[in-house]
């Protein structure tokens, strides 16, 4: 069985198949940016990007993906180490404190200015409701989406 | 010894170096988070203490022996070094130190994080260390120029003399065989250039692009990782286990039972928790079956009505006063809910031990595991990881001490994870509490009388390193009610210890975080009592306390108190000094037809005497607000049937994005010595948020969470 995963495709060794889609990221392929926080879909730290969609990687069957592409916090920097606007506005805001939920905060972020390049407040808060933080950083988070929203609209 | 990660080099690199003295060894942890600005150690190196080693290539490099959970001690300790130093701070890195005596947090005296002490307990220390290590670099400096140290100056880095200049680099070697002075100078706080100063966190760029590594990512070649059904309470036992079902799923390699639940082995996460999940397990529950939340509060109300362990006793509270106001509060357990569920990482060899682990308390936990796997403490090495949120939950060992056992029995390294659902039902709580207070006015609306009882478990007799004091006042049960600021001539105010069961803890603010809710709650029916408006009212009685007095002025002022609103929004305000640090909120709040409260707009002045970081103080402050007004929202800790009945977040819930008010944090300015910052924005906003649906609704919410089903529309 073969995944791709960041503009690479990836075996997933036999002992792995019948795993979710998170464990197999963290477990076998040591993508371990990805995070586990409850494992039931509630909090949105696995949160990925599969087919652009942002998905919960904690109840995706690692079988069920075929040829979709996944896309995890690791593969969003650039190949020279240049930062997407979404991890330039993280840092700009100084957004993480213990950072645990920021990977799943950021990739949702990613898929929501695809979508919505100039978000409302309406927008952010259905796309980022379901992403839980327990610091507190949902204030910063929100002017990060906004600053990211600005770059990608400056044409970065 | 390296983990494997294919994707990122993660590698604890150790190395030893000698101090400057010559006497201790210390070895460094280089975590990979810090955007590579922690270099390795050459035999050229500057290493005047522990926490500081200087490099030829200009690194200078802080350890760092606190734990990180979010609040920014990885910045704050370098931060504290760099400014005494004169460094340039463009050249400043930090690894997390080893557990060692010489990393001990000076507020405790042993190495631990908590109670918002690293900056208060390590002012001095590093100060000091800075100024020392800066007084060998400028006497390298003059004996290798022949001018007299005296007229030497330090400038980012940098030893100058007239038209001369070195490197701290440059100096690095010579410095090393300086004799370190016994007594050094330290700056005027008005000359400081980094402290106060809003420099860019240190660990940012590991936590935007996936890299930084909690304890949950560790990955050790032959690990077992297992997950565990865990006692339900303390004292519950294992009756019968029938492990058949969970032998026989696939990767499942071994089933332990502990003293504190059974453990499932197996080769990953998910074999280990279906493992865990086919267990079949029979419970004893001793004294604690059929314990339910009604008899946790009958037993802590008993204690409130009874409490007679006196905590605070002034002039005579026996008087008759014109006017009384009685009112009992209450608040449930509350369990941390950290975003990274607990776990540890354990390696019992024959010659030692090594954890790796996200824990608050290494210092402890190289002792408690020197017993566990009877070895001496200084075979016990901890690697301290970044920790996924701690909020005191991370001080307990119950995630060390299992690892280790399992660790110890099975011969292989083992990866224990509780689940979610495993360390909600299981863990250890923020104390259930009831205070029943009585208040007295005198005909002119002065307060006169102040009598509280406090029902509650105490901290210290489960912390398992503190012992209640002859007075029988558990200060972490009382603290929010005792120290109150308010003048008032008579007064008694008591404990009365009562154990319902369940594990009780530290929780961000600690005893603050329910009794600056009842306390701040009652004075607010005080002041509505004497006729008086909230915030002058608390003016009023504060006559003696100028620092309360000015975070409470300048949050009524920042926020508007007493002008008009939008229609619908009322205002509510707190004041509580927590670990040194004063805050004042007024949170601004309507009431939806459904009854539940939207909160727009929490305004917060904070005096914590003098700053090491503006940001990261707005942050924290934020931060404490949201978990704070989380718990006052929906956190409840229940029992039923000698069980914990919540275990995930969706009987859990915790503030959403959607719920976020907009927080203004103002940093009020101060020359005092600094007070702490991770815990003291939680506790005024429970009852500032409350008095604020009191002014909006005329309904006083006196237990928490809030029942909105009081404030339902007709």
């Amino acid at each position: 069985m073969q995944i791709q995963v960041n503009h690479s495709v990836r075996e997933v060794p036999p002992d792995w198949r019948d795993e979710s889609l998170l464990v197999v990221l963290r477990e076998a392929l040591g993508l371990t940016g990805t995070r586990f926080g409850c494992g039931a879909g509630q909090c949105g730290a696995c949160t990925v990007l599969i087919d652009g969609q942002p998905r919960r990687a904690c109840l995706m069957p690692v079988a069920a993906l075929g040829a979709a592409r996944v896309e995890t916090i690791e593969g969003l920097a650039a190949p020279d180490g240049g930062l997407h606007p979404v991890q330039q506005a993280w840092l700009d805001q100084a957004t993480p404190q213990c950072g645990y939920c920021q990977s799943g905060q950021i990739m949702a972020t990613v898929a929501l200015l695809r979508t919505h390049p100039s978000p409302t407040a309406a927008d952010i808060d259905a796309a980022l409701s379901g992403n839980l933080c327990r610091c507190g950083t949902q204030q910063r988070i929100r002017a990060s989406v906004l600053r990211a929203a600005q770059a990608t609209g400056s044409g970065q | 010894m390296s983990t494997t990660n294919d994707s990122h080099a993660f590698e604890t690199s150790r190395r030893g170096f000698m101090a400057g003295s010559g006497a201790a060894l210390v070895v460094g942890f280089t975590l990979p988070s810090m955007g590579g600005r922690a270099l390795a150690a050459t035999d050229t190196a500057f290493t005047p203490n522990a926490w500081l080693r200087i490099t030829p290539d200009n690194r200078v490099t802080v350890v760092c022996g606190s734990s990180e959970m979010g609040q920014g001690v990885l910045t704050a300790i370098p931060q504290l070094m760099a400014e005494e130093l004169d460094a340039d701070w463009a050249t400043v890195g930090v690894e997390q130190a080893p557990v060692s005596q010489a990393f001990n947090n000076p507020a405790f005296g042993m190495q631990a994080t908590g109670g918002s002490t690293t900056v208060r307990g390590h002012w001095d220390v590093m100060r000091n260390a800075g100024a020392t290590a800066r007084a060998m670099l400028v006497a390298a400096a003059a004996e290798q120029w022949k001018v007299p140290a005296g007229e030497c100056r330090t400038e980012a880095g940098h030893v100058m003399h007239g038209s001369k200049k070195l490197s701290y680099g440059q100096l690095a070697e010579a410095a090393s065989k300086q004799k370190a002075p016994e007594k050094v100078a330290l700056k005027d706080p008005k000359d400081f250039k980094i402290l106060g100063q809003r420099k860019a966190r240190l660990d940012t760029a590991g936590k935007t692009n996936g890299s930084a590594k909690f304890g949950i990512d560790v990955n050790l070649p032959g690990m077992l990782v297992a997950v565990m059904a865990r006692a339900p309470l303390p004292g519950v036992k294992v009756a019968k286990v029938d492990d058949t079902a969970a032998k026989a799923v696939k990767g499942v390699k071994q089933v332990i039972t502990l003293p504190t639940g059974v453990a499932v082995l197996a080769t990953g996460y998910w074999a280990a928790k279906k493992g865990r999940d086919a267990l079949k397990v029979d419970w004893d529950f001793g004294d604690k079956a059929g314990l339910d939340s009604a008899k946790v509060t009958a037993m802590l109300t008993d204690g409130a009505s009874k409490a007679d362990a006196v905590a605070l006793k002034a002039g005579d509270a026996g008087i008759t006063p014109a006017k009384l106001v009685e009112a009992t509060y209450e608040a449930p357990y509350l369990a941390h809910a950290c975003m990274e569920p607990m776990n540890c990482t354990a390696w019992v060899k024959p010659d030692g031990v090594e954890i790796w682990a996200g824990t608050q308390s290494q210092g402890p936990v190289q002792g408690i595991l020197s017993q566990v796997a009877s070895v001496d403490p200084g075979k016990v090495k901890v690697n301290t990881m970044l920790l996924g949120g701690g909020f005191g939950r991370r001080f307990a060992p119950d995630f060390v001490i299992d690892a280790t056992l399992l660790s110890k029995i099975s011969g292989a390294p083992v990866k224990l994870v509780y689940t979610r659902e495993d360390d909600m039902a299981a863990g250890f709580y923020r104390p259930a509490s009831v205070a029943k207070f009585t208040g007295g006015l005198d005909a002119q609306g002065n307060a006169v009388l102040l009598k509280a009882g406090v029902g509650s478990p105490s901290i210290m007799a489960a912390s398992g390193f503190m012992k209640i004091p002859e007075s029988g006042v558990d200060s972490f049960a009382m603290e929010g009610i005792n120290d109150h600021p308010y003048s008032v001539p008579n007064q008694l105010i008591a404990y009365g210890r009562r154990e319902p069961g369940p594990n009780v803890w530290f929780w961000r603010s600690v005893g603050h975080s329910q009794n600056s809710f009842f306390m701040e709650g009652f004075i607010d029916e005080m002041a509505y009592a004497a006729g008086k408006d909230p915030f002058e009212f608390r003016r009023a009685l504060m006559d003696k306390q100028p620092r309360y007095r000015q975070v409470l002025e300048v949050a009524a002022e920042k926020a508007g108190w007493g002008k008009p609103l939008p229609a619908g929004v009322f205002r509510g305000i707190a004041v509580v000094q927590s670990f040194g640090s004063y805050v004042a909120e007024v949170a601004e709040v309507s009431i939806n037809a459904d009854g539940t409260p939207k909160v727009h707009r929490v305004v917060a002045a904070v005096d914590c005497g003098m700053t090491v970081n503006p940001t990261i103080i707005e942050r924290q402050v934020e931060g404490a607000i949201v978990y704070g007004l989380s718990a006052a929202l929906y956190g409840r800790i229940s029992l039923k049937d000698g069980r914990v009945e919540q275990g995930n977040f969706h009987d859990y819930p915790v503030l959403r994005h959607n719920e976020m008010p907009k927080v203004e944090v103002h940093i009020v300015k101060s020359t005092e010595k600094p007070g702490g910052i991770g815990e003291p924005g939680t506790p005024p906003v429970a009852p500032a948020v409350a008095n604020a649906i009191f002014a909006a609704t005329g309904k006083r919410l006196r237990s928490l969470p809030f029942d909105t089903s009081q404030l339902k529309k007709a």
